[in-house]
């Protein structure tokens, strides 16, 4: 159910960041105000797609708590979205410069 | 009108986030080599995650408000822009928040 997977997507991005590609976002204070920044415009354009409705969820694979229209799982997908994004450019760009320097 | 309903939203986002890098110059479409394959990860993860949840029937799309374009995987276009257009918003924000206050940088 999309519960299950959202918890998890969320751990799996967690560990994406401190684990493999140890570029510990989730420790920083750039990285929870940009959060701040982006869930709210999140919040929006989820509401937008299940308020419309043009997203529509299974009753049953979801808790039924709503945030803006959207399930709450919707806020844990998008966060894990952004912690990998993010987490992904942070690791792109930190390799950029060793490669020039040599 | 109503197909382009969530294709409209996505614009609506790449335009809200625009000025922060053509005011702000964040430089992160300049870095677009770096931005494609952070846009990839994003693509290749959740797109299968998302198409996982359709098959599952976790969730689905009204195609009223789509264009009708349908991938492999009965992911509808849009999804799959949207996987390139938040992640997008996501670092332009997050450069943007550095450029104010590049001490936070990692």
């Amino acid at each position: 159910m999309y519960t299950v997977s959202a918890v998890l997507g969320v751990g799996l991005a967690a560990a994406v960041d401190l684990l493999v590609l140890r570029t510990n976002l989730l420790r920083h204070k750039a990285f929870w105000t940009s959060y701040a920044i982006i869930a709210f415009f999140q919040l929006v354009t989820n509401g937008l797609l299940t308020g419309i409705p043009i997203v529509r969820y299974d009753p049953d694979g979801i808790l039924g708590w709503h945030l803006v229209f959207a399930p709450v799982e919707d806020l844990l997908f998008g966060f894990a979205m952004v912690v990998v994004t993010l987490s992904t450019w942070v690791r792109l760009g930190a390799r950029a410069p060793r490669r020039a320097a040599r | 009108m109503s197909h382009v309903a969530y294709l409209l939203i996505l614009v609506a986002c790449l335009l809200g986030t625009a000025p922060l890098e053509l005011v702000l110059h964040v430089g992160v479409y300049a870095q677009w080599r770096r931005l494609a394959l952070t846009l990839l990860t994003v693509v290749i993860g959740f797109g299968t995650w998302d198409v996982w949840s359709i098959h599952r029937g976790l969730w689905n799309y009204d195609g009223h408000y789509l264009v009708g374009i349908t991938l492999p995987g009965r992911l509808p276009l849009e999804e799959l822009l949207l996987f390139l257009v938040i992640p997008a918003c996501a670092v332009l924000t997050y450069e943007a928040v550095l450029a104010r206050r590049p001490d936070w940088r990692a």
